[in-house]
Protein backbone atom coordinates (compact mmCIF):
# COMPACT_ATOMS: atom_id res chain seq x y z
CA UNK A 1 0.00 0.00 0.00
CA UNK A 2 1.42 3.54 -0.88
CA UNK A 3 1.42 5.82 1.22
CA UNK A 4 -1.34 8.30 -0.83
CA UNK A 5 -3.61 5.43 -0.47
CA UNK A 6 -3.00 4.68 3.13
CA UNK A 7 -5.20 7.27 4.47
CA UNK A 8 -7.65 6.33 2.70
CA UNK A 9 -7.84 2.86 3.72
CA UNK A 10 -7.44 4.19 6.96
CA UNK A 11 -10.64 5.94 6.52
CA UNK A 12 -12.57 2.84 5.06
CA UNK A 13 -11.48 0.77 7.68
CA UNK A 14 -12.86 3.44 10.43
CA UNK A 15 -16.10 3.26 8.30
CA UNK A 16 -16.77 -0.26 7.93
CA UNK A 17 -15.87 -0.28 11.71
CA UNK A 18 -18.49 1.97 12.67
CA UNK A 19 -21.16 0.78 9.82
CA UNK A 20 -20.71 -2.84 11.43
CA UNK A 21 -21.25 -1.34 15.43
CA UNK A 22 -24.30 0.69 13.84
CA UNK A 23 -25.93 -2.82 12.52
CA UNK A 24 -24.91 -4.52 15.83
CA UNK A 25 -26.32 -2.07 18.14
CA UNK A 26 -29.55 -1.54 16.01
CA UNK A 27 -30.24 -5.90 16.00
CA UNK A 28 -29.25 -5.64 19.52
CA UNK A 29 -32.20 -2.56 19.87
CA UNK A 30 -34.33 -4.74 17.80
CA UNK A 31 -33.57 -8.11 19.77
CA UNK A 32 -34.56 -5.78 23.19
CA UNK A 33 -37.56 -4.78 21.69
CA UNK A 34 -38.53 -8.50 20.47
CA UNK A 35 -38.24 -9.50 24.45
CA UNK A 36 -39.99 -6.82 25.60
CA UNK A 37 -43.57 -7.87 24.10
CA UNK A 38 -42.50 -11.88 25.02
CA UNK A 39 -42.75 -13.03 28.75
CA UNK A 40 -41.08 -14.02 31.51
CA UNK A 41 -40.81 -10.46 32.72
CA UNK A 42 -39.16 -9.48 35.47
CA UNK A 43 -40.80 -7.44 37.38
CA UNK A 44 -38.30 -7.01 40.63
CA UNK A 45 -35.61 -6.40 38.12
CA UNK A 46 -37.81 -3.68 36.52
CA UNK A 47 -38.46 -1.95 40.21
CA UNK A 48 -34.92 -2.05 41.16
CA UNK A 49 -34.36 -0.40 37.89
CA UNK A 50 -36.80 2.00 38.14
CA UNK A 51 -35.18 3.21 41.69
CA UNK A 52 -31.98 3.32 40.09
CA UNK A 53 -32.52 5.26 36.77
CA UNK A 54 -35.59 7.19 38.29
CA UNK A 55 -35.17 8.33 41.76
CA UNK A 56 -31.55 8.38 42.62
CA UNK A 57 -30.58 10.00 39.25
CA UNK A 58 -33.06 12.90 40.94
CA UNK A 59 -30.55 15.26 42.79
CA UNK A 60 -28.44 15.15 40.02
CA UNK A 61 -30.93 16.22 37.29
CA UNK A 62 -32.78 18.56 39.46
CA UNK A 63 -29.78 20.17 40.53
CA UNK A 64 -28.80 20.56 36.63
CA UNK A 65 -32.18 21.87 35.67
CA UNK A 66 -31.97 24.31 38.77
CA UNK A 67 -28.37 26.24 37.57
CA UNK A 68 -28.98 25.76 33.77
CA UNK A 69 -32.84 27.78 34.18
CA UNK A 70 -31.01 30.44 36.66
CA UNK A 71 -28.23 31.03 33.82
CA UNK A 72 -30.68 30.57 31.28
CA UNK A 73 -32.78 33.56 32.65
CA UNK A 74 -29.66 35.57 33.01
CA UNK A 75 -28.33 34.80 29.49
CA UNK A 76 -31.63 36.12 27.93
CA UNK A 77 -32.25 39.00 30.38
CA UNK A 78 -28.63 40.51 29.45
CA UNK A 79 -29.73 39.29 25.25
CA UNK A 80 -32.65 41.14 25.77
CA UNK A 81 -32.22 44.36 27.13
CA UNK A 82 -29.93 44.79 23.76
CA UNK A 83 -33.13 45.53 22.03
CA UNK A 84 -35.51 46.31 25.02
CA UNK A 85 -36.93 43.07 25.46
CA UNK A 86 -36.54 42.20 28.95
CA UNK A 87 -40.04 40.99 29.37
CA UNK A 88 -39.42 38.17 27.22
CA UNK A 89 -37.35 36.22 30.37
CA UNK A 90 -40.08 33.90 31.52
CA UNK A 91 -40.96 32.71 28.17
CA UNK A 92 -38.14 31.90 26.59
CA UNK A 93 -36.83 30.81 29.60
CA UNK A 94 -39.83 28.34 29.73
CA UNK A 95 -39.95 27.30 26.72
CA UNK A 96 -35.92 26.59 26.16
CA UNK A 97 -35.87 24.45 28.81
CA UNK A 98 -38.89 22.26 28.67
CA UNK A 99 -38.27 21.86 24.73
CA UNK A 100 -34.34 21.69 24.67
CA UNK A 101 -32.05 21.66 27.99
CA UNK A 102 -34.58 19.61 29.80
CA UNK A 103 -34.71 17.09 28.13
CA UNK A 104 -30.94 17.41 26.39
CA UNK A 105 -29.25 17.93 29.92
CA UNK A 106 -31.49 15.82 31.84
CA UNK A 107 -30.69 12.92 29.10
CA UNK A 108 -26.89 13.54 29.20
CA UNK A 109 -26.83 13.62 33.31
CA UNK A 110 -28.67 10.66 32.91
CA UNK A 111 -26.01 8.93 30.32
CA UNK A 112 -22.90 9.66 32.64
CA UNK A 113 -24.60 8.62 35.55
CA UNK A 114 -26.81 5.41 34.39
CA UNK A 115 -24.80 4.75 30.82
CA UNK A 116 -21.85 4.10 32.98
CA UNK A 117 -23.30 2.47 36.01
CA UNK A 118 -24.98 -0.25 34.05
CA UNK A 119 -22.18 -0.97 31.26
CA UNK A 120 -20.24 -1.33 34.46
CA UNK A 121 -22.48 -4.02 36.02
CA UNK A 122 -23.40 -5.97 33.24
CA UNK A 123 -19.57 -5.71 31.81
CA UNK A 124 -18.23 -7.16 35.56
CA UNK A 125 -21.09 -9.77 35.08
CA UNK A 126 -19.83 -10.82 32.21
CA UNK A 127 -16.05 -11.16 32.74
CA UNK A 128 -17.32 -12.81 36.09
CA UNK A 129 -18.68 -15.35 34.57
CA UNK A 130 -22.14 -14.07 35.92
CA UNK A 131 -24.07 -14.21 32.66
CA UNK A 132 -22.87 -17.53 31.62
CA UNK A 133 -24.40 -18.52 35.12
CA UNK A 134 -27.59 -16.89 34.26
CA UNK A 135 -27.95 -18.88 30.78
CA UNK A 136 -27.25 -22.19 32.85
CA UNK A 137 -29.85 -21.28 35.20
CA UNK A 138 -31.92 -21.01 32.42
CA UNK A 139 -32.41 -17.64 32.26
CA UNK A 140 -32.13 -15.47 29.03
CA UNK A 141 -29.72 -12.47 30.16
CA UNK A 142 -31.43 -10.10 27.30
CA UNK A 143 -34.65 -10.61 29.25
CA UNK A 144 -33.06 -10.69 32.55
CA UNK A 145 -31.02 -7.89 32.68
CA UNK A 146 -31.44 -5.53 28.99
CA UNK A 147 -35.59 -5.47 29.03
CA UNK A 148 -36.10 -4.58 32.54
CA UNK A 149 -33.33 -1.72 32.52
CA UNK A 150 -34.23 0.03 29.01
CA UNK A 151 -37.93 -0.42 29.68
CA UNK A 152 -37.36 1.87 33.03
CA UNK A 153 -35.30 4.43 31.53
CA UNK A 154 -37.76 4.73 28.73
CA UNK A 155 -40.69 4.75 31.50
CA UNK A 156 -38.37 7.13 34.18
CA UNK A 157 -36.51 9.95 31.80
CA UNK A 158 -39.37 11.70 30.84
CA UNK A 159 -41.09 11.90 34.48
CA UNK A 160 -37.26 13.02 35.26
CA UNK A 161 -37.23 15.60 32.70
CA UNK A 162 -40.62 16.59 33.85
CA UNK A 163 -40.01 17.40 37.01
CA UNK A 164 -36.51 19.17 35.78
CA UNK A 165 -38.59 21.62 33.76
CA UNK A 166 -40.31 22.55 36.74
CA UNK A 167 -37.33 22.75 38.61
CA UNK A 168 -35.40 24.67 35.99
CA UNK A 169 -38.35 27.15 35.71
CA UNK A 170 -38.32 27.61 39.37
CA UNK A 171 -34.18 28.19 39.06
CA UNK A 172 -35.20 31.21 36.20
CA UNK A 173 -38.33 32.39 38.34
CA UNK A 174 -35.75 32.60 41.44
CA UNK A 175 -33.30 34.43 39.60
CA UNK A 176 -35.94 37.06 37.75
CA UNK A 177 -37.72 38.15 41.13
CA UNK A 178 -34.46 38.23 43.18
CA UNK A 179 -32.15 39.49 40.67
CA UNK A 180 -33.77 40.88 37.89
CA UNK A 181 -36.82 42.80 39.14
CA UNK A 182 -39.67 40.83 37.90
CA UNK A 183 -42.64 40.51 39.88
CA UNK A 184 -42.94 36.54 41.36
CA UNK A 185 -46.76 36.32 40.09
CA UNK A 186 -46.30 38.12 36.75
CA UNK A 187 -43.09 35.80 36.18
CA UNK A 188 -45.22 32.59 36.85
CA UNK A 189 -48.50 33.79 34.47
CA UNK A 190 -46.28 35.03 31.83
CA UNK A 191 -44.56 31.40 32.04
CA UNK A 192 -47.76 29.90 32.33
CA UNK A 193 -49.47 31.58 29.81
CA UNK A 194 -46.52 31.36 26.57
CA UNK A 195 -46.16 27.52 27.30
CA UNK A 196 -48.25 25.44 25.08
CA UNK A 197 -48.80 21.18 25.94
CA UNK A 198 -46.40 20.63 22.82
CA UNK A 199 -43.85 22.12 23.97
CA UNK A 200 -43.84 20.56 27.23
CA UNK A 201 -45.05 17.00 25.04
CA UNK A 202 -42.10 17.17 22.37
CA UNK A 203 -39.60 17.52 25.64
CA UNK A 204 -41.29 14.29 27.23
CA UNK A 205 -41.36 12.23 24.37
CA UNK A 206 -37.25 13.25 23.89
CA UNK A 207 -36.58 11.98 27.15
CA UNK A 208 -38.08 8.80 26.31
CA UNK A 209 -36.55 8.74 23.39
CA UNK A 210 -33.08 9.43 25.19
CA UNK A 211 -33.96 7.25 28.24
CA UNK A 212 -33.85 4.10 25.83
CA UNK A 213 -30.67 5.53 24.29
CA UNK A 214 -29.34 5.62 27.52
CA UNK A 215 -30.13 2.21 28.55
CA UNK A 216 -29.43 0.45 25.07
CA UNK A 217 -25.85 1.53 25.04
CA UNK A 218 -25.33 1.00 28.54
CA UNK A 219 -26.45 -2.15 28.16
CA UNK A 220 -24.98 -3.34 24.84
CA UNK A 221 -21.33 -1.98 25.94
CA UNK A 222 -21.67 -4.10 29.08
CA UNK A 223 -22.68 -7.40 26.92
CA UNK A 224 -19.56 -6.48 24.75
CA UNK A 225 -16.96 -5.88 27.70
CA UNK A 226 -13.87 -7.35 27.00
CA UNK A 227 -12.03 -9.09 29.37
CA UNK A 228 -10.38 -7.77 32.93
CA UNK A 229 -10.77 -4.53 34.20
CA UNK A 230 -9.63 -2.71 31.68
CA UNK A 231 -12.20 -4.23 29.08
CA UNK A 232 -15.12 -3.11 31.62
CA UNK A 233 -13.46 0.21 31.80
CA UNK A 234 -13.57 0.61 28.44
CA UNK A 235 -16.94 -0.64 28.05
CA UNK A 236 -17.95 2.16 30.53
CA UNK A 237 -16.47 4.88 28.80
CA UNK A 238 -17.95 3.70 25.10
CA UNK A 239 -21.65 3.56 27.00
CA UNK A 240 -21.08 7.15 27.89
CA UNK A 241 -19.80 8.45 25.10
CA UNK A 242 -22.11 6.55 22.97
CA UNK A 243 -24.90 7.51 24.53
CA UNK A 244 -24.19 11.18 24.48
CA UNK A 245 -23.47 11.18 21.13
CA UNK A 246 -26.62 9.85 20.16
CA UNK A 247 -28.69 11.44 22.37
CA UNK A 248 -27.52 14.84 20.87
CA UNK A 249 -28.00 13.44 17.37
CA UNK A 250 -31.51 11.92 18.11
CA UNK A 251 -32.10 15.23 19.62
CA UNK A 252 -31.48 17.07 16.48
CA UNK A 253 -33.51 14.54 14.37
CA UNK A 254 -36.24 14.64 17.04
CA UNK A 255 -36.03 18.65 16.55
CA UNK A 256 -36.11 18.53 12.50
CA UNK A 257 -39.47 15.91 12.99
CA UNK A 258 -41.13 18.13 15.59
CA UNK A 259 -41.05 21.84 14.97
CA UNK A 260 -39.25 22.22 11.31
CA UNK A 261 -41.70 24.52 9.13
CA UNK B 1 -24.15 -40.49 28.99
CA UNK B 2 -22.58 -37.92 27.51
CA UNK B 3 -20.78 -38.51 24.18
CA UNK B 4 -18.88 -36.15 22.69
CA UNK B 5 -17.52 -36.78 18.81
CA UNK B 6 -14.94 -34.65 17.20
CA UNK B 7 -15.28 -31.50 18.65
CA UNK B 8 -13.59 -28.58 17.84
CA UNK B 9 -13.75 -25.06 18.02
CA UNK B 10 -11.18 -22.31 17.17
CA UNK B 11 -11.18 -18.23 18.41
CA UNK B 12 -10.10 -16.76 15.44
CA UNK B 13 -6.77 -18.28 14.36
CA UNK B 14 -6.15 -20.10 17.09
CA UNK B 15 -7.91 -23.44 17.19
CA UNK B 16 -8.25 -24.97 20.96
CA UNK B 17 -10.55 -27.80 20.23
CA UNK B 18 -9.41 -30.32 17.48
CA UNK B 19 -11.78 -33.07 17.15
CA UNK B 20 -12.50 -34.13 20.85
CA UNK B 21 -13.57 -37.61 22.12
CA UNK B 22 -14.75 -38.29 24.96
CA UNK B 23 -17.74 -40.63 26.50
CA UNK B 24 -18.71 -39.75 30.00
CA UNK B 25 -20.91 -42.21 32.03
CA UNK B 26 -23.87 -41.95 33.57
CA UNK B 27 -23.56 -41.29 37.48
CA UNK B 28 -19.50 -41.61 37.18
CA UNK B 29 -17.09 -38.56 38.03
CA UNK B 30 -15.49 -37.60 35.56
CA UNK B 31 -12.24 -35.29 36.13
CA UNK B 32 -10.83 -33.17 33.51
CA UNK B 33 -7.31 -32.30 33.40
CA UNK B 34 -4.74 -30.43 31.15
CA UNK B 35 -2.66 -27.28 30.96
CA UNK B 36 -4.03 -23.86 31.27
CA UNK B 37 -5.42 -22.63 27.75
CA UNK B 38 -5.81 -26.27 26.56
CA UNK B 39 -9.38 -26.09 26.09
CA UNK B 40 -11.13 -27.29 29.27
CA UNK B 41 -13.51 -24.87 29.75
CA UNK B 42 -14.30 -24.80 26.63
CA UNK B 43 -15.28 -28.01 26.08
CA UNK B 44 -17.92 -27.64 29.37
CA UNK B 45 -18.79 -24.21 27.86
CA UNK B 46 -19.91 -26.14 24.27
CA UNK B 47 -21.82 -28.66 26.15
CA UNK B 48 -23.68 -26.24 27.72
CA UNK B 49 -24.43 -24.62 24.36
CA UNK B 50 -22.45 -20.51 26.16
CA UNK B 51 -20.31 -21.50 23.15
CA UNK B 52 -21.44 -22.94 19.58
CA UNK B 53 -18.98 -25.58 18.60
CA UNK B 54 -17.44 -25.20 14.73
CA UNK B 55 -17.69 -28.95 14.24
CA UNK B 56 -18.27 -32.11 15.55
CA UNK B 57 -21.63 -33.45 17.84
CA UNK B 58 -22.77 -33.80 21.40
CA UNK B 59 -24.81 -36.18 22.78
CA UNK B 60 -26.85 -36.21 25.65
CA UNK B 61 -28.75 -40.22 26.69
CA UNK B 62 -28.02 -40.01 22.80
CA UNK B 63 -29.74 -37.51 21.97
CA UNK B 64 -28.03 -34.57 19.63
CA UNK B 65 -28.40 -31.76 22.25
CA UNK B 66 -28.97 -28.86 19.44
CA UNK B 67 -32.31 -30.59 18.76
CA UNK B 68 -35.25 -30.45 21.48
CA UNK B 69 -36.23 -27.46 24.07
CA UNK B 70 -32.87 -25.54 25.70
CA UNK B 71 -35.20 -25.18 29.12
CA UNK B 72 -35.42 -28.71 29.27
CA UNK B 73 -32.20 -29.26 28.55
CA UNK B 74 -30.52 -26.89 31.26
CA UNK B 75 -32.75 -28.00 33.64
CA UNK B 76 -30.87 -30.81 33.78
CA UNK B 77 -27.50 -29.02 34.20
CA UNK B 78 -25.55 -27.80 37.74
CA UNK B 79 -22.42 -25.73 37.11
CA UNK B 80 -20.29 -24.59 39.80
CA UNK B 81 -18.05 -21.75 38.23
CA UNK B 82 -14.00 -20.80 38.56
CA UNK B 83 -14.76 -17.59 40.60
CA UNK B 84 -18.56 -18.63 42.09
CA UNK B 85 -20.52 -16.26 39.27
CA UNK B 86 -22.51 -15.41 42.38
CA UNK B 87 -24.91 -12.50 41.63
CA UNK B 88 -23.66 -9.61 43.69
CA UNK B 89 -27.33 -7.77 43.73
CA UNK B 90 -29.08 -10.78 45.17
CA UNK B 91 -28.96 -12.35 48.77
CA UNK B 92 -27.44 -15.76 49.14
CA UNK B 93 -30.56 -17.15 49.45
CA UNK B 94 -31.68 -15.92 46.45
CA UNK B 95 -28.53 -16.92 44.68
CA UNK B 96 -29.26 -20.39 46.27
CA UNK B 97 -32.69 -20.48 44.76
CA UNK B 98 -32.27 -18.63 41.56
CA UNK B 99 -33.47 -21.55 39.47
CA UNK B 100 -36.39 -22.33 41.88
CA UNK B 101 -37.76 -18.47 41.96
CA UNK B 102 -38.46 -18.57 38.10
CA UNK B 103 -39.31 -20.56 34.82
CA UNK B 104 -40.25 -24.24 34.36
CA UNK B 105 -38.59 -25.22 38.09
CA UNK B 106 -40.52 -21.86 39.92
CA UNK B 107 -41.69 -22.97 43.72
CA UNK B 108 -43.36 -20.69 45.85
CA UNK B 109 -41.04 -18.21 48.05
CA UNK B 110 -41.42 -19.67 51.21
CA UNK B 111 -40.34 -23.12 49.81
CA UNK B 112 -37.57 -21.82 47.44
CA UNK B 113 -36.25 -20.25 50.61
CA UNK B 114 -36.52 -23.57 52.67
CA UNK B 115 -34.62 -25.49 50.10
CA UNK B 116 -32.34 -22.90 49.59
CA UNK B 117 -31.30 -23.11 53.53
CA UNK B 118 -31.23 -26.91 53.08
CA UNK B 119 -28.62 -26.39 50.27
CA UNK B 120 -26.57 -24.22 52.78
CA UNK B 121 -26.31 -26.37 55.31
CA UNK B 122 -25.34 -29.43 52.76
CA UNK B 123 -22.42 -27.66 52.28
CA UNK B 124 -21.97 -26.68 55.42
CA UNK B 125 -23.56 -22.55 55.89
CA UNK B 126 -25.24 -21.47 58.68
CA UNK B 127 -28.80 -19.93 57.99
CA UNK B 128 -27.26 -16.77 59.29
CA UNK B 129 -25.71 -16.19 55.76
CA UNK B 130 -28.60 -16.52 54.37
CA UNK B 131 -29.72 -12.99 53.94
CA UNK B 132 -26.05 -11.71 53.45
CA UNK B 133 -24.77 -10.60 50.15
CA UNK B 134 -21.94 -12.38 48.36
CA UNK B 135 -19.37 -9.48 48.83
CA UNK B 136 -19.87 -9.92 52.66
CA UNK B 137 -18.68 -13.68 52.04
CA UNK B 138 -15.19 -15.21 51.95
CA UNK B 139 -13.64 -17.03 48.66
CA UNK B 140 -14.43 -20.34 50.27
CA UNK B 141 -17.68 -19.34 51.69
CA UNK B 142 -18.66 -18.02 47.99
CA UNK B 143 -17.40 -21.37 46.59
CA UNK B 144 -19.56 -23.34 48.77
CA UNK B 145 -22.68 -21.04 47.93
CA UNK B 146 -22.22 -21.47 44.22
CA UNK B 147 -22.00 -25.16 44.92
CA UNK B 148 -25.67 -24.98 47.17
CA UNK B 149 -26.81 -23.09 43.59
CA UNK B 150 -25.73 -25.85 41.13
CA UNK B 151 -27.51 -28.65 43.15
CA UNK B 152 -30.18 -26.62 44.42
CA UNK B 153 -32.51 -28.17 41.58
CA UNK B 154 -31.22 -31.94 42.19
CA UNK B 155 -29.91 -31.66 38.62
CA UNK B 156 -28.46 -35.13 37.19
CA UNK B 157 -25.32 -33.52 35.82
CA UNK B 158 -23.03 -31.67 37.82
CA UNK B 159 -20.13 -29.53 36.27
CA UNK B 160 -17.56 -28.03 38.55
CA UNK B 161 -14.74 -25.64 36.79
CA UNK B 162 -11.96 -25.50 38.67
CA UNK B 163 -13.74 -26.06 42.09
CA UNK B 164 -10.58 -25.55 44.23
CA UNK B 165 -8.71 -22.73 42.32
CA UNK B 166 -7.64 -20.03 44.92
CA UNK B 167 -8.60 -21.47 48.07
CA UNK B 168 -6.10 -22.69 50.57
CA UNK B 169 -5.12 -26.36 50.98
CA UNK B 170 -7.92 -27.01 53.93
CA UNK B 171 -10.96 -25.17 51.97
CA UNK B 172 -10.03 -26.51 48.89
CA UNK B 173 -9.68 -30.37 50.82
CA UNK B 174 -13.45 -29.40 51.97
CA UNK B 175 -14.85 -28.78 48.35
CA UNK B 176 -13.55 -31.90 47.22
CA UNK B 177 -14.95 -33.68 50.41
CA UNK B 178 -18.31 -31.99 49.30
CA UNK B 179 -18.13 -32.55 45.95
CA UNK B 180 -17.01 -36.12 46.56
CA UNK B 181 -20.01 -36.78 49.09
CA UNK B 182 -22.82 -34.59 47.11
CA UNK B 183 -22.43 -36.58 43.51
CA UNK B 184 -21.93 -40.27 45.28
CA UNK B 185 -25.01 -38.96 47.48
CA UNK B 186 -27.31 -37.61 44.81
CA UNK B 187 -26.01 -40.18 41.76
CA UNK B 188 -25.22 -37.68 39.62
CA UNK B 189 -23.06 -37.26 36.67
CA UNK B 190 -20.45 -34.98 37.25
CA UNK B 191 -17.68 -33.52 35.16
CA UNK B 192 -15.11 -31.61 37.09
CA UNK B 193 -12.08 -29.56 35.54
CA UNK B 194 -8.80 -28.50 37.35
CA UNK B 195 -5.25 -28.78 37.47
CA UNK B 196 -4.78 -29.12 41.07
CA UNK B 197 -3.80 -33.77 41.21
CA UNK B 198 -5.23 -33.84 45.00
CA UNK B 199 -8.71 -32.50 43.93
CA UNK B 200 -8.54 -35.11 40.83
CA UNK B 201 -7.62 -37.88 43.18
CA UNK B 202 -10.41 -37.32 45.92
CA UNK B 203 -12.92 -36.40 43.64
CA UNK B 204 -12.98 -38.53 39.79
CA UNK B 205 -14.11 -42.15 39.18
CA UNK B 206 -12.11 -41.31 35.66
CA UNK B 207 -9.74 -39.04 34.56
CA UNK B 208 -9.36 -37.68 31.10
CA UNK B 209 -6.27 -35.48 30.18
CA UNK B 210 -6.97 -33.00 27.04
CA UNK B 211 -3.92 -31.68 25.19
CA UNK B 212 -3.15 -29.94 22.45
CA UNK B 213 -6.63 -29.58 21.82
CA UNK B 214 -7.93 -33.59 22.09
CA UNK B 215 -7.89 -35.73 24.78
CA UNK B 216 -4.44 -37.10 25.01
CA UNK B 217 -5.04 -40.35 27.51
CA UNK B 218 -8.96 -41.29 29.74
CA UNK B 219 -9.02 -44.15 32.25
CA UNK B 220 -10.79 -45.40 35.53
CA UNK B 221 -8.36 -43.15 38.24
CA UNK B 222 -7.12 -46.21 39.66
CA UNK B 223 -4.49 -46.42 36.35
CA UNK B 224 -3.77 -42.75 36.29
CA UNK B 225 -0.04 -43.55 38.32
CA UNK B 226 0.62 -46.36 36.59
CA UNK B 227 -0.21 -45.43 32.89
CA UNK B 228 3.16 -45.31 30.93
CA UNK B 229 1.63 -42.08 29.06
CA UNK B 230 4.49 -39.64 29.17
CA UNK B 231 2.00 -36.81 29.05
CA UNK B 232 0.11 -37.99 32.48
CA UNK B 233 3.48 -38.20 33.79
CA UNK B 234 4.94 -35.15 32.99
CA UNK B 235 1.22 -33.94 34.15
CA UNK B 236 0.96 -36.07 37.13
CA UNK B 237 4.07 -35.27 38.63
CA UNK B 238 4.43 -31.55 38.31
CA UNK B 239 7.83 -32.04 36.03
CA UNK B 240 9.63 -28.55 34.08
CA UNK B 241 10.47 -31.07 31.89
CA UNK B 242 8.99 -33.57 29.28
CA UNK B 243 6.74 -33.77 25.78
CA UNK B 244 4.08 -30.83 27.58
CA UNK B 245 6.95 -28.56 27.73
CA UNK B 246 8.53 -29.16 24.70
CA UNK B 247 5.52 -28.84 22.62
CA UNK B 248 4.60 -24.88 24.75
Amino acid sequence: MSRWTAPLAALGRATLGALGATGRVTLFAGETLSHLVRPPFYFNEFWRACLNIGWLSLPVVGLTALFTGAALALQIYAGGARFSAEQVVPSITAIGMVRELGPVLGGLMVAARVASSIAAEIGTMKVTEQIDALTTLSTNAMKYLTVPRVLAATLCVPLLVGVGDIIGIMGGWAVGTTRLGFNSTTYLKNTWDFLQFWDVGSGLVKGAAFGFIVALMGCYHGMQSGRGAQGVGHATKSAVVAASVAILAANYLLTEAFFSA
Amino acid sequence: MIEISGLSKSFGAKQVLRGVDLVVPSGQSTVIIGGSGTGKSVLLKCILGLVQPDGGTIRLDGQDIRNGARDAFLARFGMLFQGAALFDSLPVWHNVAFRLLRGSLARPKAEARAIALDKLRRVGLDADVADLFPAELSGGMQKRVGLARAIAADPEIIFFDEPTTGLDPIMAGVINALIREIVSEMGATAITITHDMSSVRAIADRVAMIHAGKIRWEGPIADLDTTPDPYIQQFIHGRADGPIGTLR
